[in-house]
């Protein structure tokens, strides 16, 4: 599975928004071809990590690496180029509403490839294939379910071949049956293309079905409590805060 | 990309046994070039054996898969035997990953025909009149909470009417102030070109006066309220939808329309005839600048003569006229904000149509009350 290649090296990485820390000091290294989740409860962060990994927000400390390329103080056209090779889901999905399902996955098509339009539609054909929407390519994402919002989001995400995903809450307002399906086009696309992944949840399930590795961001450490196998860390951690994540146990403290 | 954008190399004979080597890289940024050779490959050697060998091919997405699938496909249809040799284990599971039926399956949807000129005229109309229809019945149910708030004063959200005047009235003063004093400027810079001539430069004075304190003053003032404020309401009132605090409201057992069009609706009713009233005031203060400093006219004369032009009539007839602008402009924006449906580009929708429809009807009222006003002088 994982060759142990770091693609993404964050360094002593630093957040802070006016008085406010948000991240203070995480460090981590995701591998070619695995699922990494970075997981924790809500306001800890992690969709601010991401937000940074990606390069829409600037760290105030620290250094992040893309494929050895650090991002934090590259000009706007090499990151734009190195944005090319990676792929985002956002958590609204963020289709284009005043375009159809075929229109936006071809959308970075028509954009950075000279590609002729039959070529294009087949790949955009493709793709919806690949996550099970096939025959959408007229619908407009008002006219889809959240699911599939999502998994016409992943098949956008997916049309430029980028080397890596990013998925922010794929199965986020999702019914059950959903976000399973969810976890298992996440594994199929992972282990079928070996794609990299990074995901941003805090559902249990797609924890366990999914990752081969997770980080825990906490809320009151600003920082990572736990790295590894999610499956070792429920085991065998004596960290009450890991143990309650994971048994879903509410803080004694607090009630 | 690789030199002479070759990416594979044909080893036998034509009409014979044909073994394609594929190499480098088979992907996304030579799909294009790949899907043409193709075509002319079958058509040139028409091979009656074909074997794709990647044993030279280093990387492989799902781009370049699907190139191999349509290749396959296509030797299929011109009934060519067909193999795949030496491909890695990650290139059979990128090409497991193609569903062959979604290449070729019809789209659920048809792309949505455009209509022609009588089906978009037919469409528009019914819209129109629907429109026409439900801003009626909204006129009524606002009319009826009118007549409710009358019989129970206690029951008006007075300190929303305040917050309302401020934003509309306050906050809208320095705009309306400005628009107007530069109107009564150029008002009275152009007709004092044309009155010099006759040496009627004194009448620059009653010009500005009538005209703003009668018909642009009202017209001036309740076109930016509209801009303002009425896209406001719309706005506040469409976010609410979206957000399902209406039915929130709904819910707890309130009305909506009393809770929240009301206040709006007081609130823009009292203030906008005073912001009337300034607008008059700034432009014939535009006037009097161009008065006293461009024709030599006092102070004292330019007053003089603004109170001689002036009636009474004038004055009261163009307040009327505010408030009921006022009215619709309020009415028309919590309309559109209640008919927002779905998420954040209807709110913008609503704020546009708030502001255009609005507009429509300062102008329809105000030729209303030219032909009332011209009957009962």
């Amino acid at each position: 599975m994982s060759t142990q290649e770091a693609v993404i090296k964050v360094e002593g990485l630093t957040v802070q928004y006016g008085d406010n820390i948000v991240l203070d000091n995480v460090s981590f290294e995701v591998y070619r071809g695995e699922i990494f989740v970075i997981a924790g409860g809500s306001g800890c962060g992690k969709s601010t990590l991401l937000k940074h990994i990606i390069g829409l927000d600037i760290p105030k400390a620290g250094n992040i690496f893309i494929n050895g390329i650090n991002t934090t103080n590259i000009d706007d056209d090499e990151m734009a180029k190195l944005r090319r090779g990676i792929g985002m889901l956002f958590q609204g999905s963020a289709l284009f509403g005043s375009m159809t399902i075929g229109e936006n996955v071809s959308l970075p098509l028509t954009e950075f490839t000279e590609l002729t339009r039959e070529a294009m539609q087949l790949i955009v054909k493709m793709k919806l294939g690949m996550v099970e929407l096939s025959g959408y390519e007229n619908h407009f994402p008002s006219e889809l379910s959240g699911g599939m919002k999502k998994r016409a989001g992943i098949a956008r995400a997916m049309v430029m071949e980028p080397a890596m995903l990013f998925l922010d809450e794929p199965s986020a307002g999702l019914d059950p049956i959903t976000s399973a399906e969810m976890d298992i086009l996440i594994k199929k696309i992972n282990s079928g293309i070996g794609t990299t992944m990074v995901i941003v949840t805090h559902e249990l399930e797609t924890i366990f079905n999914v990752s081969n590795r997770i980080i825990m961001l906490d809320k009151d450490t600003k920082g990572i409590i736990a790295e590894g196998d999610p499956r070792a860390l429920k085991e065998h951690s004596r960290d009450p805060k890991i143990r309650n994540f994971f048994n879903r146990q509410p803080d004694r403290k607090k009630n | 990309m690789p030199e002479n954008n070759r990416v594979f190399s044909i080893k036998g004979q034509k009409q014979g046994d044909i073994t394609l080597f594929l190499f480098g890289r088979i992907g996304l940024e030579n799909f294009d070039a790949l899907l043409r050779e193709i075509q002319g490959f079958f058509s040139e050697y028409n091979p009656s054996h074909l074997t794709v060998d990647l044993e030279k091919v280093d990387y492989l997405d799902s781009t370049g898969a699907l190139f191999l699938v349509r290749l396959e496909d296509e030797a299929k249809t011109r009934s060519v035997p067909f193999t795949i040799a030496n491909v890695s284990d990650e290139g059979k599971q990128i090409m497991s990953l193609i569903d062959r039926r979604a290449l070729t399956a019809p789209s659920l949807a048809a792309k949505e025909r455009a209509l022609n000129l009588l089906e978009q005229l037919g469409n528009e109309t019914i819209n129109v009149l629907k429109d026409i229809y439900e801003v009626i019945l909204f006129g009524g149910e606002i009319l009826y909470e009118i007549a409710f708030s009358i019989r129970h004063p206690r029951k008006i959200r007075w300190n929303d009417v305040i917050s309302y005047m401020k934003k509309v009235g306050v906050d809208g003063l320095p705009i309306v102030a400005l628009i107007s004093f530069l109107l009564g400027l150029i008002m009275a810079f152009m007709s004092a070109l044309q009155l010099k001539q006759f040496g009627a430069n004194i009448y620059v004075a009653s010009l500005v006066a009538v005209a703003m304190v009668r018909e642009l003053g009202p017209i001036i003032t309740a076109i930016i309220v509209a801009g303002r404020s009425g896209s406001a309401f719309a706005a506040e009132i469409g976010t609410m939808r979206v957000n399902e605090e209406v039915d929130a409201l709904i819910t707890m057992g309130f009305n909506p329309t009393r809770f929240l069009t009301i206040p709006k609706l007081l609130a823009a009713m009292f203030v906008v005839p005073i912001l009337t009233g300034f607008s008059s005031f700034f432009a014939i203060l535009g006037g009097m600048v161009v008065g006293v400093l461009g024709l030599s006219l006092t102070i004292f004369t330019y007053v003089q003569q603004t109170m001689n032009a002036i009636e009474m009539f004038d004055v009261v007839s163009g307040l009327i006229k505010s408030v009921v602008f006022a009215a619709f402009i309020a009415a028309i924006g919590c309309q559109r904000g209640f008919k927002v449906r779905g998420g954040a580009e209807a709110v913008g929708n609503a704020t546009t149509s708030a502001v255009v429809s609005a507009i429509f009807l300062i102008v329809v009222i105000d030729s209303t009350f030219a032909i009332i006003l011209h009957y009962i002088e």
